[in-house]
């Protein structure tokens, strides 16, 4: 099949049309029809990449599946994946359904809420697909409207607030990024990424506004594209709107946001920003490692004082991305491979811990970890879940967290000592925050008024949970499954890009 | 002589039938044939927008280089009348139940397209005034079409006072013009230019570009604009949002392209000032406004940067990306104004944006195709907007002017600012008794249908590009 790729794209984006256009009826019945056409969808989207999974080969490190159309404006509409986003692909369209089934109870406005999610599938999915420069753009962009109406709408008290920060923040940092590409287009002539990659972008140092810029055009390029993923990974110290989105936001949307939408940031610098400006990404290497380990220290540390669970998850979070984008510039085969698993692993993880949460919001409609306590005693299935992902998210061996922290370690030792030893103390922050909050809310004694009625899991929380413990479980016992497919693309990236710096190094000296 | 009315023959078809619609309503006891009038030329629009448009090709030159007839023209003129017909069908039902049905306004639109169809094939400085007063002359009568309304005739009034001071200067420049390369003809100007050029020529460049930055109310001058846009009847403020606003901006890229070709590098600076201008104007101003047509102004001198920019880059692209840029740009407004026509509160025709609080649960059709329109404005992708923006920026880059592109994409992030504001009051705004939309069908289909243009206009441009690339050629190449 050769267009499998836009196929799995836009079923969600049709199944949205047809919500829009077609599903009338009473309110009751088209919540009902909504929800199920949004179920279907996404399955049906998943069983779809499941078939390019199949076909996927992971000893082939050039882009596979490939389309490519004339669009408007002499770019083009060309899709691709490689072993570096097909895992994302994957992640984009196994956690969607599991999304839909967690907002099977919301109420208001249904059918726009479905909508919502299926056009954030689309697009999402769009940008890992994506092999042209302006259409990723667009894919990457778009999604910020769907989740700015998820936010806004069906968020929390403080919505607008969280909503309006979360578009302008990610708005900001994507125009400088839509510069940039303006500016890669006048500098190689085209628009489409595989040329691109492989395009060398001059690195002679140049003067501007008075600067001597060393690393020269790329350095520039390389900081605007900085710009915009470090906001969307989000990387400390622009993390800021992520905590007001994620409290704020209703659960399907935290889930979404935590699983999916961060990991196109480390995509995008596995993408763009190493292959495309090895030299200054060797630069600010050094940089980098420091933020995300200032990241994981700093963050694990507010994490701890939180009293607000989703707070406290989401902190987390930030100082998990940590890990992330310091594997990621360490630029060796440990370094990378662990980097994407973390991101794959963080995608299964945090959404478990996100639904965790909204299980006993639901319940208590309050996320102050004060009102909790002794929860095993009415709730034994939702404790053990919960404990199960608490661990999975402290990075416990046998869990998919585990591999991904380990990894990224190893390769950052290799580069920076120092580094990698502030880092390691995170691994012991998080397991301070994650065992704590578990003690607080799980444990002690059952005094609550209101929890003392409190209900277990019902059984489609529990069929929502169940693939994630699963996945968790399999990555974490066997690595191998993420790694076979990656590991031929990332040492591809990985030789290109030694190929690229020692070269700036023998230009620096003989200037 | 004969084959130079033939060149000239739709916009002699379109006099003649304005004439003859005013005998016919003058005999016939004024305003009961507006309804049909509104119709009749709605439809001799259309009718010649298809014939323009599909009829002829290549470059016809009539009454001695006065008149152009080539690609570009044809271009701007289907633009201009099929965004006019558009405005007079969908301001057809605000016109007759707020009293200002008169025969006259159809007539009036008429003759004023009539201006800008010559605007757009002039070849001649002459031509070029000619027109532009033709054109002027209708809309300063419009926008005091109600007469008994204070604002109106202010807006009016303000309009005729400077529009007058632009005339003039653009007259004191073509006699510049004329003093020092000898010919008011378009085509000898340029020989002139191509072998020396003389201060006063550019002198008289720099004032004719004065006068019609006035009409494409490019900033600086664009004080006119807010004013006129609040106090004209809104069916005129969406009439002078479009059209008027393709015939400017194709006259200037006329101007400096086939008069001035050569000197590029002279008006290529003035171009690019008055682009970085507006653009930070339209957007840093825009976001106090808290009424809708004033936001629009401020909105449409934002647009208006833009559009300068692509002919500040002084390519054929940047020609392109201009004529892209207007037609997506008049196709937002007029379903933005489709729907700023129909927002009243009992049976008061409203304009504050705070009306619209909470808006999307009250119309949740119309309030969604409102955001696809304003984040299509706002040059967010997916939406077409966001591609003529693109296309401008690029053809800036090509022509190595980044420092342009980038301030263009600055401006377009503040920009995006006002417009999300009002999407934020549509959904989550306080809970108040606000604005209703009272649609007549034909308002309901043009703002429905545009929305969906700018999401499915995307897959090829409805195939515009070609026509844009050939309109462009016939001007530069």
């Amino acid at each position: 099949m050769d267009n499998l790729l836009s196929i799995i794209t836009f079923i969600p984006a049709v199944a949205a049309a047809i919500l829009a256009l077609f599903l009338r009826g009473d309110d009751a019945a088209t919540a009902r029809n909504a929800r199920w056409v949004a179920l279907a969808a996404t399955v049906l989207s998943l069983l779809v990449s499941l078939v390019l999974l199949k076909g996927f080969d992971p000893a082939n490190t050039g882009f596979q599946f490939v389309e490519d159309h004339p669009w408007v404006l002499g770019l083009h509409y060309k899709m691709g994946v490689d072993g570096i986003s097909i895992l994302f692909v994957m992640l984009t369209t196994f956690l969607m359904p599991i999304t839909i089934a967690a907002c099977w109870t919301v109420e208001t406005r249904v059918k726009d809420y479905m909508i919502a999610f299926l056009l954030l599938e689309t697009l999402m999915l769009g940008v890992f697909m994506a092999l042209d420069l302006v259409l990723f753009y667009v894919f990457f962009e778009a999604g910020l409207i769907p989740m700015f109406l998820i936010i806004g709408i069906w968020g929390g008290k403080d919505r607008i607030y969280a909503a309006f920060k979360f578009f302008l923040y990610t708005f900001l940092g994507s125009v400088l990024m839509l510069v940039a590409m303006v500016a890669m287009y006048w500098a190689a002539k085209t628009t489409d990424i595989p040329t691109l990659m492989a395009f060398d972008f001059d690195h002679q140092p140049i003067w501007v506004l008075g600067l001597h810029v060393t690393g020269g055009l790329q350095t520039l390029l390389f900081l605007a594209f900085f710009a915009s993923f470090a906001v969307k990974m989000p990387m400390w110290p622009v993390h800021t709107w992520l905590p007001d989105a994620h409290v704020q936001a209703p659960t399907a949307g935290s889930v979404v946001l935590a699983a999916i939408l961060l990991k196109m940031g480390g995509y995008g610098f596995l993408r763009f920003s190493l292959p495309m400006f090895p030299v200054a990404a060797d630069l600010w290497a050094p940089v980098v490692f420091w933020l995300s380990a200032i990241a994981i220290v700093y963050t694990s540390l507010v994490a701890l004082v939180q009293t607000d669970m989703k707070k406290l998850v989401a902190y987390s979070s930030v100082a998990h991305m940590g890990y992330v984008t310091m594997g990621i510039f360490t630029v060796n085969q440990q370094g990378v491979d662990g980097a994407i698993f973390q991101m794959l692993s963080h995608g299964f993880i945090s959404a478990a811990m996100f639904l965790c949460v909204g299980v006993i919001y639901d319940r208590m409609h309050t996320r102050e970890i004060s009102a909790y306590g002794g929860l095993v005693n009415r709730m034994p299935a939702y404790a053990l879940v919960f404990m199960f992902f608490t661990m999975a998210n402290v990075g416990l061996p046998g869990t998919s967290g585990f591999v991904g922290e380990f990894l990224v370690l190893m390769g950052i030792f290799q580069v920076d000592t120092l580094v990698a030893a502030v880092a390691t103390s995170g691994v012991i922050l998080s397991a301070a925050y994650g065992l704590w909050l578990y003690r607080r809310v799980a444990f002690g004694a059952l005094v609550k008024e209101g929890l003392k009625t409190i209900g277990d899991m019902s059984r489609r929380e529990r069929m929502i949970m169940a693939p994630l413990v699963v996945m968790t479980l399999l990555l974490g016992v066997y690595p191998a499954v993420v790694t076979d497919i990656t590991g031929a693309s990332v040492g591809a990236l990985i030789t290109e890009f030694r190929a690229s710096v020692p070269m700036a190094d023998a230009v620096a000296a003989v200037e | 002589m004969m084959s130079d009315f033939a060149i000239a023959l739709p916009e002699l078809i379109l006099s003649l039938f304005a004439m003859a619609a005013l005998l016919a309503a003058v005999y016939t006891g004024k305003d009961s044939l507006t309804d049909a009038l509104t119709w009749a030329t709605a439809g001799l629009m259309v009718a010649l927008a298809l014939w323009i448009g599909m009829g002829q090709t290549g470059t016809q030159v009539a009454f001695g280089g006065m008149f152009v007839d080539d690609a570009f023209a044809r271009f701007a003129k289907v633009t201009i009348l099929v965004s006019a017909a558009a405005v007079l069908v969908v301001s057809r039902d605000f016109m007759q139940r707020r009293g200002l049905g008169r025969f006259e306004y159809p007539i009036l639109i008429a003759l004023s397209v009539v201006g800008m169809m010559v605007m757009v094939s002039a070849g001649d400085l002459m031509a070029l005034y000619m027109g532009l007063e033709l054109q002027s002359l209708a809309l300063y009568v419009v926008a005091t079409l109600q007469r008994d309304n204070a604002k109106s005739t202010e807006a009016g009034l303000k309009y005729f006072v400077l529009g007058a001071l632009s005339s003039g200067l653009l007259l004191y420049g073509a006699s510049l013009v004329y003093g020092f390369a000898g010919t008011t003809l378009f085509s000898g100007i340029l020989t002139t230019v191509a072998h020396d050029v003389p201060v006063g020529l550019l002198f008289g460049l720099v004032f004719m570009l004065s006068g019609l930055a006035f009409k494409v109310s490019a900033a600086p001058f664009h004080m006119w604009t807010p004013d006129v846009y609040e106090g004209a009847p809104t069916p005129v403020t969406a009439f002078f949002a479009t059209a008027p606003k393709v015939a400017a901006m194709a006259l200037i890229a006329r101007l400096v392209q086939d008069a001035f070709g050569g000197v590029g590098a002279q008006w290529g600076q003035v171009l690019a000032a008055l682009s970085v201008a507006s653009m930070f104007l339209g957007a840093v101003a825009a976001i106090g406004q808290t009424d809708i047509k004033r936001l629009m102004a401020y909105s449409s001198i934002a647009h208006m940067g833009f559009a300068l920019m692509g002919l500040a880059a002084g390519t054929e692209t940047g020609v392109q990306a201009m004529l892209i840029y207007m037609a997506i740009y008049v196709t937002m407004n007029v379903g933005t104004f489709a729907f700023i026509l129909s927002m009243e509160k009992d049976g008061r025709p409203i304009t504050d944006i705070g009306s619209l609080n909470q808006f999307s649960k009250r119309e949740p059709l119309k309030a969604l195709a409102m955001l696809v329109l304003l984040f299509s404005l706002a040059g967010v992708p997916p939406m077409l907007g966001f591609f003529g923006k693109f296309y401008v920026l690029k053809a800036a880059v090509d022509a190595d002017m980044a420092w342009l592109a980038l301030s263009g994409a600055v401006a377009s992030v503040i920009g995006a600012f006002y417009y999300l504001r009002i999407v934020f009051f549509m959904y989550f705004g306080a809970e108040v008794d606000g604005a209703e939309s009272r649609m007549v069908p034909v308002q309901w289909f043009a703002l429905v249908a545009v929305s969906a243009m700018m999401l499915l206009g995307i897959i090829n441009f409805f195939g515009i590009e070609p026509a844009a690339i050939a309109a462009a050629k016939s001007l530069v190449g």
